[in-house]
């Protein structure tokens, strides 16, 4: 079980001091032609995504999908129930007196999209994921604080170790370091 | 005006939300995070009272489980006591927090992101709190999961008819979907607290819960699509949630409870009352983490506007039912509201104006909105006053209803008052381990919103050029 272990290259990760940095470095490596990369920042940059040349999120798709589950078989439920399986005069309403489901309908409906909402983003984003080779980085670490990277893999098809790595030098980047998967 | 000068954001000519020369993101995250690597032994001093007092609770509630709600003050007229005064009271503290992170998120009030994590963590306190309530007041809490439409040997189901089973999936769906929105606003914050860890249990614990996020922008773009759609399904929710407590009460037949106003005057009310209790905990947590600079001044005035505005809008409410009253002609709803003023209970009513219409016209004078003294006595103030409200609605509604024959004066016992304050025990234990543990201030959030985060922003010296 001793095998030397073969160190495989992640891609290179580039450094940047400001979220200006950052933006006009993306613009850049977008207009090189890159796919395989990604941008890390502290919080959501503003518009960095457009820098990027990123879609829309299919997010919402989710939500309304599930929203409209959680409100249709709410009221399926609940006509189920008061019409059908125990028909039951209540305040000599109907057995299927709609308004009054209104609210139950509603807030399944919230409550499913929400789930819809959160387990969708975790899920498009492919969360959790407690291992990723970026960590292994220890300038990385300040992604959260006060720094930003940007990270182009070695699996994408412009991917040239020295290449890429003078299109990043040439962004402005404070600090470059490749590493390992 | 130069005396109450507020510093500006170079680019939008706007009051700067980080107050101080040249902060730098890490200089926000040190703020915030350092409190809770380093803690104070000040901490102390305010969590061993709410440990106290949860103690108390804890006695209350098993004494309550051995006897019966009978140790409570409760009686023929008067079935719902103090049990539904003290849930409507922290079901409305609740509210503030989501208006603060869904509603201004909505309307692009940058100022929120200081405030909106406590003021989100207090929500979901509160709720817990309030849960409490309805559970015991059933008397036998094993049987709670009735309301919920499970198959039985009975084959019985839940009536949807009902306001208090709306009530149900209201009040469970709000604690939820609030539960979701404050964590999904904490990974990032995890994320940072993950990676300045010193010790292997915190690398641990923050570890596990930010789910490995490392601040991507193809994350950030499904994240940030998701906090918008959580805004705006909270922001509906949360009206929808007091408008259905609002309706355990009038969709009764009971004169003072049967009004078509309860609904927006029960939303106003939990925004006011909420805003106050955000402000009776924040003020000691800004002082004593010394997060002056990111919880402003400005940002306090803002709550204090707020707190002007619904609390006359409760004021409105307030006078309004009486001209309906009197204008509906019904003399049994006239002699409700009559003797809300003069009856028995008209002490009470009494504290709930002062303090809800009177106290907060305090804020019309601009050195009160930002006198931290000022704001927190006024903050009580309100705290009590629409504890009052609740008591009011419910108790003077009741003991004199249609039939005098029928009437009686309801007095809370020992039981009752020990249940209220052991459940700010509760609420404070909670609070303080939130703050020992878990990032106060949204780090993220306040850092987007900073001047120099804009990516088209060009250092002090710069200025605009395109």
């Amino acid at each position: 079980m001793s095998k030397p272990i073969k160190k495989k290259t992640y891609g290179l990760l580039a450094e940047y001091d400001s979220a200006r940095a950052v933006y006009h470095a993306c613009e850049q490596v977008r207009d090189a032609g890159y796919k395989v990369w990604d941008s890390h920042t502290p919080f959501a940059v503003h518009n960095l995504d457009k820098a990027m040349g990123l879609g829309p999120s299919v997010l919402p798709w989710i939500v309304f999908a599930m929203g409209m589950t959680g409100a249709s078989l709410a009221m399926l439920l609940q006509y189920w129930t008061s019409a059908i399986d125990y028909p039951i005069i209540i305040a000599g309403k109907p057995y299927f007196s709609w308004q009054a489901f209104v609210p139950v309908t509603f807030e399944l409906g919230v409550l499913f999209s929400a789930f819809g909402a959160v387990f969708g983003m975790l899920g498009l984003n492919r969360l959790p994921m407690w291992y990723h080779s970026l960590f292994n980085s220890e300038r990385f670490l300040r992604h959260t604080d006060d720094k930003f990277f940007i990270a182009i893999e070695a699996r994408d098809p412009k991917y040239d170790p020295q290449k890429t790595r003078e299109l990043l030098e040439r962004t402005g980047a404070a600090h470059i370091e490749e590493v390992e998967d | 005006m130069a005396k109450y000068q507020d510093e500006l954001d170079p680019i939008t000519g706007r009051m700067e939300l980080v107050e101080g020369d040249n902060v730098t993101f890490h200089d926000v995250t040190e703020a915030v995070a350092r409190p809770i690597e380093i803690p104070s032994s000040r901490w102390w001093i305010a969590f061993i009272p709410s440990v106290m007092l949860l103690g108390v609770y804890l006695i209350s509630i098993a004494y309550l489980l051995y006897m019966g709600t009978g140790i409570w003050g409760l009686n023929n007229p008067v079935a719902w006591g103090w049990a539904i005064v003290n849930f409507v009271f922290w079901v409305g503290i609740g509210h503030a927090g989501t208006l603060i992170s869904a509603v201004l998120f909505l309307f692009r009030q940058k100022w929120r992101t200081s405030i909106n994590r406590a003021a989100e963590a207090m929500t979901i306190f509160a709720v817990i709190c309030a849960l409490q309530f309805p559970t015991f007041h059933t008397g036998r809490p094993w049987f709670i999961y009735w309301p919920l439409p499970l198959p039985n040997q009975m084959d019985m189901w839940p009536n949807f008819r009902s306001p208090l089973l709306w009530d149900v999936f209201a009040v469970s769906t709000y604690f939820t979907v609030s539960l979701l929105f404050w964590y999904v606003g904490l990974i990032p914050d995890l994320a940072t607290m993950r990676d300045r860890a010193k010790t292997p249990i915190r690398r641990f614990a923050y570890g596990l819960f930010s789910l490995g996020w490392r601040g991507s922008t193809r994350h950030w773009v499904n994240y940030e699509k998701a906090y918008m759609i959580l805004a705006g399904l909270s922001t509906p929710l949360v009206l929808s949630v007091h408008t259905i407590v609002s309706f355990d009460f009038a969709a009764s037949q009971l004169p003072g409870w049967h009004t078509t106003i309860f609904p927006p005057y029960f939303v106003a009310g939990a925004i006011f009352s909420g805003f106050a209790m955000v402000l009776t905990l924040l003020l000691p947590v800004r002082a004593w983490f010394k997060l002056e600079h990111i919880i402003t001044v400005k940002h306090l005035e803002n709550m204090a506007k707020i707190i002007l505005l619904t609390g006359t809008m409760v004021g409105y409410a307030y006078a309004m039912e009486f001209f309906i009253a009197w204008y509906s002609g019904n003399p049994y709803e006239s002699f409700a509201f009559q003797n809300r003023l003069f009856g028995d209970y008209w002490w009470a009513y009494w504290i709930m104006v002062s303090c809800n219409v009177i106290s907060p016209q305090f804020f019309w004078i601009k050195r009160i909105r930002r006198s931290v003294v000022w704001l927190f006595i006024l903050s009580i103030f309100v705290n009590i006053g629409m504890w009052f409200e609740r008591f009011v609605i419910t108790v003077t509604s009741l003991h004199h209803d249609f039939l005098p024959s029928s009437w009686d004066y309801y007095s809370p016992t020992v039981w009752d008052v020990s249940t209220l304050v052991g459940s700010f025990g509760l609420f404070f234990t909670l609070f303080c381990l939130f703050v020992r543990y878990l990032p106060t201030v949204a780090i993220g959030e306040v850092k987007s919103v900073m001047a120099i985060a804009n990516p088209h922003h060009h250092g002090d010296s710069h200025g605009e050029h395109h």
